[in-house]
């Protein structure tokens, strides 16, 4: 555990909000200097999409977690405390946690350093989400997709967003560096100082916040790290950039970032409470926070996270300036779709079927952002840009497809109009761009378990 | 009449995870604030009629030691789903900026 027992308050250092996004390192040098008891940082999220978890690739690159673990796993280890990582590799699943880990082995081998480590292994094994399935153990969130054997079976990467236990159980048995799959943003924070015996409803709070590094503060130049020290009756959040500002306003407000309800913030083991925080500055640049509060839930539960191949994907860009066309769009793109299946048949006969192929358009200067939900209906812009998107099986037939989808497009004759027209302008050559398989998020689930390590298997290795 | 973006100091949307969609409109000072809370021009049926939902699919809170409101929506199209073109979900907000209040 700890070999710096905290004694009245215990001081969290969070590097930065995703590991790879970068920090200062004046900010991440005065963190050492207030002399946290360990330091952890979230590296991972679904705010890049399906594709990470669904290819096994993250979506920073290796240079770039390999400067901010190097300054991080240095600074830890010359302090001699834990470091924690979580959701390693965007994703969190097995390829995402090895690619992690061999930059660690890297910058070990470079720095000679020797330590012990734990990898904790969060990808889930198909059999046992079945069995779970089939004992009623899994549930759905609002909103969510169907989730059966079926699904379970498509997905190319289920794994399980692990609890602040699996975590604390690396560090009790030893590991100084924890190398986390899927994990909770919040419990990477929250496990030791809740193990210490400092409030719940304080330390989970306190974790919400510095998960994020440096986005509390009023006006966040670049990501960076942020400090918390948490006591028994409130805890004290302060930017480590002498430059940045935490108010009273930007903490309370931080509660609301990518969550649908500002004071009720769901975990595994229960629910963070933020009904009763109250927030006051301490001076111009760090806060105090008081009364919230940690209700346990009667069941432990834990988030899942799939990915499944849609198929492959092959697009063209083009646009398009004559009045007479933009004013006819919708039935423009109705009698293309026509043209184009018509080819499909053709080409392909019955060896595809109907929907086996997904033409998806977006129309830039009508709805292109907003889609179904863009309320300006009657929009008659100067010009429109059109993303013609082809899902296909294969790549092959997908830009197979996007070509004819090209040539249709192009040539579409209108009433207005006699004679040949040429009615997109097309800025490649060729007009398609292949995009590799695509992947959609496929489960808005939790798993009920009985005990908070069974999904998460805790590896340790000795790294030199 | 002021429009909503005249008086807040952001307007912002985002992914609270890749099925739903929140909103958050915040203020820097309380009068102005209290002000827009007290207007009764933004308000859960406010929000819906925007984005053409029923009112039982918006949550909708006002967050007084934050100075903001917030709005939480299922996403039409789950985020990076084929037909989804806001994958961070980070532009749904626009519409919002042009309540009158």
């Amino acid at each position: 555990m700890l070999k710096k027992v905290p004694n009245g308050e215990i001081r969290v250092l969070s590097a930065t909000g995703v590991l790879g996004s970068g920090f200062l390192e004046s900010s991440f040098r005065n963190g050492l200097e207030r002399d946290p008891h360990f330091i952890a940082s979230d590296a991972g999220s679904t705010d890049p999409g399906p594709a990470p978890l669904g290819s096994g690739k993250p979506s920073f690159p290796a240079s770039a977690i390999k400067r901010d673990l190097r300054l991080m796993l240095l600074g830890a280890q010359r302090a001699g405390i834990p470091l924690i990582i979580g959701s390693c590799g965007t994703a969190g699943g097995e390829p995402h946690l090895q690619f992690v880990y061999k930059i660690l082995r890297e910058i070990a081998a470079e720095e000679g350093l020797s330590f012990p480590a734990a990898l904790i292994h969060a990808e889930q094994d198909k059999a046992y989400l079945k069995a779970k399935l089939r004992d009623g153990k899994i549930r759905a969130l609002h909103p969510a997709p169907e989730f059966d054997e079926n699904t379970i079976e498509r997905s190319e990467r289920i794994v399980g967003m692990m609890g602040a236990e699996p975590i604390l159980a690396a560090i009790e048995a030893g590991a100084q560096v924890v190398l986390a799959g899927r994990s909770s943003d919040t419990a990477i924070f929250a496990g030791l100082p809740t193990r210490y015996g400092f409030p719940e409803g304080l330390s989970w709070h306190a974790a919400k916040i510095l998960e994020c590094g440096a986005a509390a503060a009023t006006f966040r130049k670049n990501p960076d790290c942020i400090m918390a020290s948490i006591s028994h009756d409130s805890f004290v959040i302060e930017p480590l950039d002498p430059e940045l500002r935490c108010t009273p306003q930007s903490i309370a407000a931080h509660s609301l970032y990518e969550n649908t309800d500002p004071y009720l913030i769901v975990e595994s083991s229960g629910t963070i409470d933020l009904r009763g925080a109250q927030y006051e500055a301490v001076d111009d640049r760090s806060v105090r926070v008081r009364g919230s509060s940690f209700r346990h839930a009667d069941t432990y539960t834990v988030k899942l996270e799939g990915a499944e191949l849609v198929g492959y994907q092959s697009l063209v860009l083009g646009s398009v300036r004559d009045p007479f066309i933009i004013r006819q769009i919708d039935d423009w793109l109705r009698r293309l779709d026509d043209k184009v299946r018509g080819r499909i048949k053709e080409l392909y006969g019955h060896s595809l079927s109907d929907n086996a192929i997904t033409l998806n358009v977006h129309v830039y200067g009508k709805n292109g952002t907003m889609g179904d939900l863009e309320p300006v209906k009657d929009a008659t812009p100067h010009e429109i840009c059109l993303l013609f998107l082809v899902t296909a099986p294969t790549q092959e037939i997908a830009t197979a497809i996007a070509s004819i989808t090209r040539h249709q497009a192009l040539h579409l004759p209108i009433p207005e109009w006699s004679g040949l027209i040429t009615g997109i302008a097309c800025p490649f050559s060729p007009a398609y761009l292949d995009r590799g398989p695509v992947y959609r998020f496929n489960v808005n689930h939790v798993v009920e378990v009985d005990d908070p390590l069974e999904m998460f298997d805790i590896e340790h290795v000795q790294v030199n | 009449m002021t429009k909503l973006a005249d008086l807040a100091s952001l307007i912002r949307s985002k992914n609270a995870g890749p099925f739903s969609l929140t909103i958050d409109i915040m203020f820097d000072n309380p009068d102005t604030y209290r002000k827009v809370k007290e207007s009764g021009k933004i308000s859960a049926r406010a929000v819906a009629d925007i984005y053409g939902l029923s009112e039982n699919n918006v949550q909708f809170f006002f967050v007084d030691n934050a100075l903001a409101v917030k709005a939480s929506i299922p996403r039409p199209v789950t985020q990076g789903d084929l037909g989804d073109a806001d994958s961070h979900g980070g532009q749904q907000y626009a519409p919002l900026m042009e309540i009158d209040i």
